[in-house]
């Protein structure tokens, strides 16, 4: 499986480490609270819900450089708005990935 | 160049924010997580650009742009290249960016946009304004006289030929203009068109039926195309 980075944000900072802190204080925090959201969505079945919060996770996953892991998250996206549920289980686990590497920081 | 950023994810408008700040000449003014207090924002500021994305909750960026008069240069930002094609609708779209937004890529847009200011900027001249506003007063030119009116006091603007009639506590005024004229010089948080021919005063809605609306025992047809967007502007339950 893939494995986040910090490519993109590097590109980005150019070398400026606190706009490199800054940015991933905020994923981590936005990757949690969209994160929790999400399963609450799915606990309830809210699956249209759980579609927006799916766009915004997936925002977060091209930034870590997951391209993998964006285009199931961007067909999972649309599934779920037809409450399709079938790439469910690869998509957590993405966000599991996501997890254990976010909490390295 | 003045700039917005309008985005619903904090690390989307950091991101944004620091393109820009690494960028020469481009100054951002503020940065919204919604389209409506960007447009609150917009009734009383000028900025030269706004970055904005599409896909918000409830209020997305196409309903942005569709809600406020001559809008600004926009470059969309977005994680969905699938809205590419609905953008080439919008005059006033420069670029679409794609996130994760490349550092290189975000200054090819900036410098489109530099090239189209430009261009703009040489073309307009100014143009005479028949109706002027200050604050909350609009003054009116009916026979010669230039006539004060609250702003807040009118209720209905009709299309009526080359005039409108402005109808204000009970009084109508017929004054040489056309609607679009007249409706930039009104309030946006007040007033909105609803039909091709009439701008309504939206906080004297007395209610709504079907596709018409009564104001000041006045019934006023609500446009096909306008219904959608009254229907956001309203507090309904």
């Amino acid at each position: 499986m893939e494995r986040p980075n910090l490519k993109y944000i590097n590109s980005l900072s150019q070398g400026d480490k606190e706009f490199e802190i800054k940015i991933i204080t905020i994923i981590k925090k936005e990757f949690q609270k969209d994160k929790e959201i999400y399963f609450n969505n799915i606990a309830n079945k809210n699956y249209v819900l759980a579609a927006e919060n799916v766009h915004k996770l997936r925002n977060k996953i091209s930034i870590l450089g997951l391209e993998k892991g964006y285009k199931l998250a961007e067909k999972f996206e649309t599934d779920l708005r037809n409450n399709n549920l079938f790439l469910r289980e690869d998509f957590q686990k993405i966000i599991q990935v996501m997890s254990n590497y976010l909490n390295k920081f | 160049m003045d700039c917005i950023i309008i985005d619903d994810e904090l690390t989307a408008r950091v991101i944004i924010r620091k393109l820009c700040n690494d960028t020469k000449n481009l100054n951002v003014v503020k940065d919204f997580s919604n389209g409506i207090d960007a447009i609150k924002f917009l009734t009383k500021n000028q900025v030269d650009v706004i970055f904005l994305d599409i896909q918000m909750p409830n209020f997305d960026g196409f309903d942005f742009i569709e809600s406020i008069r001559n809008p600004p240069k926009v470059i969309l930002t977005t994680s969905d290249s699938k809205f590419a094609l609905d953008a080439f609708e919008y005059d006033c779209i420069v670029d679409y960016l794609v996130k994760p937004i490349l550092s290189s890529r975000f200054q090819l847009a900036i410098q489109k946009l530099e090239k189209i200011l430009k261009t703009v900027s040489s073309e307009v001249s100014p143009s005479k304004i028949d109706i002027s506003s200050v604050e909350n007063d609009l003054f009116v030119n009916i026979s010669g006289r230039l006539t004060k009116l609250k702003m807040s006091s009118i209720d209905i603007i009709q299309a009526d030929g080359d005039y409108v009639i402005i109808n204000s506590e009970g009084n109508s005024y017929r004054v040489h203009s056309t609607l679009v004229n007249i409706l930039n010089k009104l309030p946006e948080h007040l007033f909105m068109r609803v039909h091709r021919s009439y701008i309504i005063n939206i906080k004297k809605i007395v209610d709504i039926e079907d596709n018409s609306l009564l104001i000041n025992k006045m019934v006023v047809p609500i446009g096909r195309t306008y219904r959608k967007g009254l229907m956001k502007r309203l507090n309904l339950l």
